[in-house]
């Protein structure tokens, strides 16, 4: 079995300041991160490597140093990387992220079929939950997203069934292979690398591609160009500045507590009382 | 598959990243191991980087490191509660490249070391901490680390650990740290534009400017404060020892928030917003509390040799070249085809004597005691200098002589004329 792990590397989000001054977003000294929904893809896709043996491959499309981020899947036990980087990438909105990565997979396929593509459910930076879907389209491939853990899989029989989180329950899910799935979060626990995986990692020559060996070749299709998306306006909301307030009270005996929270609301909204009044009526 | 380097480098701060770096030009095979998440991502320096020792080992550091300001200016303030004296240094020698003091911040700067070491041919690994020393016989034969088949080997260990180095006090290579050996520095990294920074401090471009701090910020506790500029942000911070800490009771951010309301400093920080605050150990036992610096197939290097010149708040500096001659022992052994074993490897330790590491070190061997036994230096000579400032600076009718019997008296009334003898001889041996 051949999966294929897609991970982006975000900014630490909980790190990252708004500049006091200009007001935009510092990038500057941010610690760029694995976007952590997609440790929850990489961790399963490894539990079905350990159950029935696989070749897992983690691609990122990004900046030089977002090998890091391969490199540390690596380092779990995922077994190559492919980083598709090339200033012509910039500034690609989802469409143009999900064409480049649909296009780098279909390179991929031919080295080695495909049985499954892994998705995170969206990144923490981003947030669109589009691009799983969008390459799933492109390449033709079934798709199953907000999946909480995939039961089986059969090679033989190309199948696979999901357990998928929807609202007011799971429903278990089967369809065909190749399938691409998007992972949801918290569903399972990332592993300890071994020594053994930190030094595969340090020492795994991860692949490089520009964008013709990522099989692009129309220039118009990515980056800028390819990106009909604009960004129009980027602002922080104004904070809510509501004062807390400490509310003191002689004992502290349940009924205190409550006569007094009650009294310090009343006052405050004098038509609290009618209302209430009206509503018990 | 057993896993063996010519030399393990534990810690990816100044000290191992010079050792590391100068072995893995060499054409060793380096294996480096760091616990944090990047390297630099656990250090905390204030900080100043001294351009010198980093020159010696990657010459052309300054059209790549990142660096933040170079300093032109030094300032020393000596601190009452109200007011302060100081003496400020700045020059145009200072404006001139080279450069000779940069401030940096260390997580982009370590982690720029790293690379180096990395295109050395180095092999780093992050995220991994060392748990252990393994032994063969009395002989160093490699680390244990906190991973799973965590066994690595390799004929030279060099422990760059970092201060209260737990690795070497397991091995049983010197004692635990004592309290009275070692600060708690409390440090903050505040956000400013550029264009105030350098309005504020007289400064343009990537000009800076360095104040050194004591007296009454430290309430009475032997230690002391700095605020330095960085490019687009502030540091300030303070640092005492450990035991007085723990005696005053008093909790190291409330004195770096109360030291940051001094009349002298508020003004400094205005509009001021914070990035990160940081609390991290500063070994300052001095010359005395040095331990063995290298045994059977291992050496240590930097803080964790207690390798800071706390006078002169140098650290680094001493890390990396510490690091560096570690280094250079190492290889110059192995061309002589020579074991590293303890006779040879005392080699290290010539070269440590023989450079400013030890000699100024050994200057100062005698203040660490001197500071702790001697409290009036940071309570009542501050007091006593800002008073006897502002009776000379201030004119309100009283003649001149009375001024200075007065000061005189202030000084003899708190100290004595024993006592400020005693002082300046004691200060005067500290120093000599
Ligand atoms: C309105 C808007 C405008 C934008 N404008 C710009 C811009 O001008 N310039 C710019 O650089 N960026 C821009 N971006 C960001 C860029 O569009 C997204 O980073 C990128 O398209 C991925 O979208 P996402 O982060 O929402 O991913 P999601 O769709 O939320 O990601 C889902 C999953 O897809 C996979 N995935 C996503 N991205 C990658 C990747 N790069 N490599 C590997 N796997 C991946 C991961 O498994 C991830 O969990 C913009 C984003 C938005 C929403
Ligand atoms: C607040 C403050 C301000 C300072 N200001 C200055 C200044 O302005 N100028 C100056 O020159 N010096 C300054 N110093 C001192 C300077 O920071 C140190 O002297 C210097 O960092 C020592 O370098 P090192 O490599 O020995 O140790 P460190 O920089 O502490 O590096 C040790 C490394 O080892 C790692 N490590 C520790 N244990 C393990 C383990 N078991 N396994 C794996 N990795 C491990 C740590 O994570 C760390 O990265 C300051 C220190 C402080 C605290």
């Amino acid at each position: 079995m051949h999966i294929v792990v897609c991970i982006k590397q975000v900014p630490d989000s909980s790190q990252i300041r708004v500049h006091p001054v200009t007001n935009t977003i510092m990038r500057q000294g941010v610690p760029a991160i694995v976007n952590p929904y997609d440790l929850f893809a990489l961790e399963e896709a490894l539990r079905l490597k350990d159950v029935y043996g696989a070749h897992v491959t983690v691609l990122c499309m990004g900046p030089p140093q977002a090998e890091a981020a391969l490199r540390k899947a690596i380092s779990f036990g995922a077994d190559d990387a492919v980083l598709v980087t090339d200033r012509a990438f910039a500034g690609s909105d989802t469409l143009a992220t999900s064409f480049a990565l649909a296009s780098t997979i279909a390179q991929i396929n031919k080295n080695m079929a495909i049985d499954l593509v892994f998705c995170g459910k969206q990144t923490i930076d981003g947030d669109t939950a589009q691009v799983g879907p969008g390459i799933a389209k492109r390449l033709d491939l079934q798709l199953l997203t907000y999946v909480s853990q995939v039961e089986t899989v059969d090679t033989e029989r190309r199948d696979i069934i999901v357990q998928r989180r929807a609202e007011g329950g799971v429903q278990v899910l089967k369809t065909r292979l190749p399938c691409l799935i998007t992972m949801l979060e918290g569903t399972n626990e990332m592993r300890f690398a071994t020594q053994a995986g930190i030094f595969r990692a340090a020492r795994h020559p991860v692949k490089i591609w520009d964008k013709t060996a990522a099989g692009i070749e129309d220039p118009a299709k990515i980056g800028l160009k390819g990106s009909p998306t604009v960004v129009s306006k980027v602002f922080a909301p104004k904070p809510k500045t509501i004062k807390a307030e400490l509310i003191t009270c002689e004992s502290d005996t349940p009924k205190d507590l409550a006569v007094t929270l009650i009294a310090k609301l009343l006052t405050q909204n004098p038509n609290l009382e009618t209302a209430i009044g009206k509503g018990a009526r | 598959m057993r896993e063996k380097f010519d030399a393990i480098v534990v810690g990816a701060g100044p000290a191992g990243n010079a050792a590391a770096y100068t072995m893995a030009s060499a054409g060793m095979s380096v294996l480096q191991i760091e616990r944090g998440e990047t390297p630099g991502s656990k250090n905390v320096q204030g900080a100043i980087l001294y351009a010198d020792a980093l020159e010696r080992i990657i010459p052309d550091f300054r059209d790549e490191a990142p660096l933040e300001r170079y300093l032109i200016e030094q300032r020393f303030w000596m601190l009452s509660d109200d007011a302060y004296v100081g003496s400020t240094y700045r020059s145009e020698a200072f404006n001139r490249p080279p450069y000779n003091r940069y401030t940096i911040v260390r997580a982009q700067f370590d982690k720029w070391f790293s690379k180096k070491v990395q295109e050395a041919g180095g092999l780093v690994i992050c995220e991994t901490t060392v748990r252990e020393l393994m032994f063969d016989g009395d002989r160093v034969a490699g680390v244990r680390t906190d991973r799973e088949g965590g066994a690595i080997y390799a004929d030279l260990v060099v422990l760059a650990d970092g201060v209260n180095s737990t690795l070497a006090v397991k091995a049983g290579f010197h004692p635990e740290l004592k309290p009275k050996d070692v600060a708690l520095a409390v440090k903050e990294t505040l956000f400013l534009a550029p264009e105030v920074i350098e309005q504020r401090f007289n400064l343009k471009g990537e000009e800076g400017v360095a104040i050194e701090m004591g007296g009454n910020i430290t309430q009475g506790m032997v230690g002391t404060g700095f605020l330095y500029t960085n490019r687009e942000t502030l540091t300030i911070g303070v640092g005492c020892l450990l035991s007085d800490f723990a005696q005053q009771k008093i909790p190291p951010y409330v004195l770096l928030e109360q030291m940051k309301t001094h009349p002298a400093i508020r003004p400094l920080l205005e509009g001021t917003e914070l990035k990160e605050y940081v609390a991290h150990l500063i070994p300052e036992g001095g010359y005395n509390a040095i331990p063995k610096l290298y045994g059977n197939g291992w050496m240590i290097v930097g803080d964790s040799a207690g390798l800071v010149n706390s006078v002169h708040r140098e650290g680094s500096n001493l890390a990396m070249t510490s690091g560096r001659l570690a280094g250079e022992t190492v290889i110059e052994l192995r061309a002589a085809g020579k074991a590293l074993n303890t006779a040879n490897l005392a080699l290290y330790k010539r070269k440590m004597d023989e450079s400013f590491v030890m000699k100024d070190l050994k200057k100062y061997r005698r203040l660490p005691d001197v500071l702790h036994k001697n409290p009036q230096f940071f309570t009542a000579y501050p007091e006593l200098l800002n008073g006897a400032m502002h009776q000379i600076v201030s004119v309100d009718g009283t003649d001149k002589k009375s001024k200075e019997r007065e000061v005189r008296r202030s000084f003899g009334q708190r100290r004595g004329l024993f006592g400020l003898m005693g002082d300046a001889f004691k200060l005067w041996r500290a120093f000599e």
